[in-house]
């Protein structure tokens, strides 16, 4: 029996009972779609969260103020509120700590930012041009402050894409705009590229003004919320982390590692942990969505069944007139997986398309992978023969005598 | 050539028994034309699928064309009946929705005959049994029972068995048509030299045949050679 005769008898076949055929095939294409569909939402999470903490910049340290306590103090000032960090700590780290590509201290509050009649409470930071290469700021115009506006404490910010929104709705060039912050009058130098944002935290809605303008005009303190780092290579975290709690240390004469006033957190760290975050959540939708797979197979054994005992008859001619075990098996595997095939293939274009739909009116990250899909025809393909084989046994081993008398 | 000796088959359900045939023997050589003839129940519709390779006998040898067949497998059996033997059923047994070309190629689909070959042999086939060219695309559902029975006929025919079964052919049909479709056997077994066994439980469809051979409870109680062949 050639193959292109497995195909003829097969289309002949499914074509029969078309109804029949094609709410079979649904079973498949649901449990296909809805798998394909829901791994693309795990993706997307997964590849947002990884795309946004690697935004933040690769290879990046955050030393952050902890929980100041003096020997026989026990409660907690909580974090951020330690004037622990200085700029002399950032400069010892940067000269004393080897195997660092950039340091940039920062602090940042919440002011009114006000430009004409529009104005919003936004995020300000205060940092040095370093933080450009530290954070991976790009600039959409304009340019950034240099270390001689932090020398010379000048009033001049760069903005984020949400600032530009609310005050500059209509304008793409904001350089030379005038803003007050907190009510003192700046200069805006740049507009940064937009990150993307989710979550409280965004990159987006924030302005940036030098160090030491920010430490006169608006903290009105030398104390820092954090100092970011950017190690050289990805291997050597641990040990330039090491190395910067043993120079904080000494620096502010503490012995015990445990009540530091401060704390380091590693970006590998905090991309492991959301990863595995995202990771289980894309695993646990797909295991819902391979439920309704198992089902839509089930529904084509449960066909396979019901056609082998009305094809009894037709088994027992094909057999009397020359067909072997392996001719039936074949005919009703193909059957089968042709179903699974076919459920697949529009398994896969809807799945995608809900995804599209999902990402275009939900606002949901999706990501369909290449692997996915393949995934999906292989799967879908051995659900076929899988299910498809003990009817195709059962076919195969009808005697004929038995089938050609059956009514 | 067919040889029968001693030929037994016992039918077990469970716990009952049923001898439906006990001690059959008897030979058909090449080209005879020979009718197996008995009320219903007598075993002829065993004793056909015994000698058609569908079924093997619980006792007693049975050779073909020289050779013991009785301890084949299911798939060496099909490969013999793919070469030697073709098959008519009382009710026809057409693939429905399925062309006559195409129910009439299927023994050569399973024979494993190239395709470009299939047309002309289904096409002979057809033609030997006289069966309008304009109905070959006709699907099998569509055709009345002495059409559909031609096409049975010609399936049988298109791999050239030299040994055809036909199981009560005229069954399903009207006495007109069924003496058609006997006249159509006749020619066959004259023109082609097919050997043919025609199983049937009416006189008047046996005396087409050269040879009767009359069985009863499993036994064959007559085996003699039809002295009025009918020519009508
Ligand atoms: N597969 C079977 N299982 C059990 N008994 C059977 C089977 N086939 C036939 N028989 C019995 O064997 C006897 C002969 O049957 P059969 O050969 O079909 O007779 P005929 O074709 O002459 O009508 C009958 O009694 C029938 O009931
Ligand atoms: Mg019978």
């Amino acid at each position: 029996m050639l193959f292109s005769d497995i195909i003829l008898e097969t289309s002949i076949a499914l074509l029969a009972n078309k109804v029949r055929s094609g709410l079979t095939m649904l079973g498949i294409v649901i449990g296909i779609g809805s798998v394909i569909a829901m791994i693309a939402v795990g993706q997307g999470a997964q590849k947002s969260v990884e795309d946004r903490i690697q935004s933040i910049g690769s290879n990046l340290l955050m030393i952050r103020p902890g929980f100041a306590r003096s020997p026989g103090q026990t409660v907690s000032q909580g974090q951020g509120s330690s004037t622990s960090l200085t700029l002399e700590d950032a400069q010892a780290i940067e000269s004393d700590v080897s195997f660092l590509s950039a340091v940039a201290p920062s602090v940042s509050g919440n002011y009114q930012v006000v430009s004409g009649g529009s104005n919003t409470r936004t995020s300000v930071t205060g940092t040095l041009p370093s933080y450009v290469t530290v954070r991976n700021i790009e600039l959409e115009s304009g340019s950034f402050f240099t270390d001689a506006h932090d020398t010379r404490r000048s009033k001049v910010a760069v903005i984020g894409p949400d600032v530009r929104d609310e005050l500059f709705p209509d304008e793409t060039d904001v350089a030379g705009k005038k803003i007050r912050i907190n009510g003192i009058d700046f200069t805006v130098l740049g507009l940064t590229v937009s990150k993307g944002s989710s979550g409280m935290d965004s990159a987006d809605d924030v302005v940036y003004v030098p160090l030491s303008t920010a430490a006169q005009y608006l903290t009105g303190s030398d104390a820092l919320s954090m100092i970011s780092v950017t190690v050289s290579d990805q291997s050597i975290m641990d040990q330039a982390s090491a190395d910067i709690t043993e120079l904080l240390l000494a620096r502010h004469d503490i012995v015990d590692e445990d009540s530091a006033d401060f704390r380091i957190m590693n970006q590998s760290d905090i991309v492991e942990t959301a990863s595995s975050v995202t990771e289980t959540f894309t695993l646990l939708l797909g295991a819902v969505a391979g439920i309704s797979l198992l089902v839509g197979g089930i529904g084509i054994m449960n066909m396979m069944l019901t056609t082998v005992t009305e094809r009894t008859r037709e088994i027992g001619l094909r057999k009397a007139i020359g067909a072997k075990r392996r001719d039936i098996s074949r005919q009703f595997l193909s059957e089968s997986v042709a179903l699974t095939f076919l459920g697949g293939v529009v398994g896969v274009v809807l799945g995608w398309g809900a995804a599209a739909l999902l990402t275009r009116f939900g606002g949901v990250a999706t990501s369909v992978s290449g692997i996915s899909v393949v995934l999906a025809f292989g799967v879908s393909a051995v659900i076929g023969i899988i299910f498809g084989y003990y009817p195709a046994r059962r076919a195969a081993r009808l005697n004929p005598i038995e089938a050609l008398r059956y009514e | 050539m067919i040889e029968c000796r001693n030929i037994s088959k016992i039918y077990c359900n469970g716990d009952n028994e049923t001898a439906a045939l006990s001690g059959a023997t008897f030979s058909v050589r090449d080209g005879e034309f020979v009718a197996i003839m008995g009320p219903s129940g007598s075993g002829k519709s065993t004793l056909m699928n015994i000698l058609g390779l569908l079924d093997l006998p619980t006792g007693g040898t049975y050779l073909l064309d020289g050779k013991d067949v009785s301890h084949l497998s299911e798939d060496e059996l099909a490969n013999v009946r793919i070469q030697k033997i073709g098959f008519v059923f009382q009710s026809f047994n057409l693939l429905p929705r399925t062309s006559v070309l195409r129910n009439v190629t299927l023994p050569l689909v399973y024979g494993g005959v190239p395709r470009s070959d299939r047309q002309a042999k289904a096409e002979d086939a057809l033609r030997a049994v006289e069966f309008p060219e304009e109905r070959w695309e006709h699907l099998s559902n569509q055709l009345s029972g002495g059409q559909m029975q031609r096409v049975a006929i010609a399936r049988a025919l298109v791999n050239n068995p030299s040994l055809v079964f036909a199981d009560e052919p005229t069954g399903n049909l009207d006495t007109k048509t069924g003496v058609l479709v006997m006249k159509a056997f006749r020619r066959l077994n004259r023109e082609k030299g097919h050997t043919i066994i025609l199983i049937t439980h009416e006189a008047e469809i046996a005396r087409y045949a050269d040879r009767i051979i009359t069985i009863r409870d499993g036994e064959i109680v007559s085996d003699m050679p039809n002295r009025e062949v009918r020519n009508d």
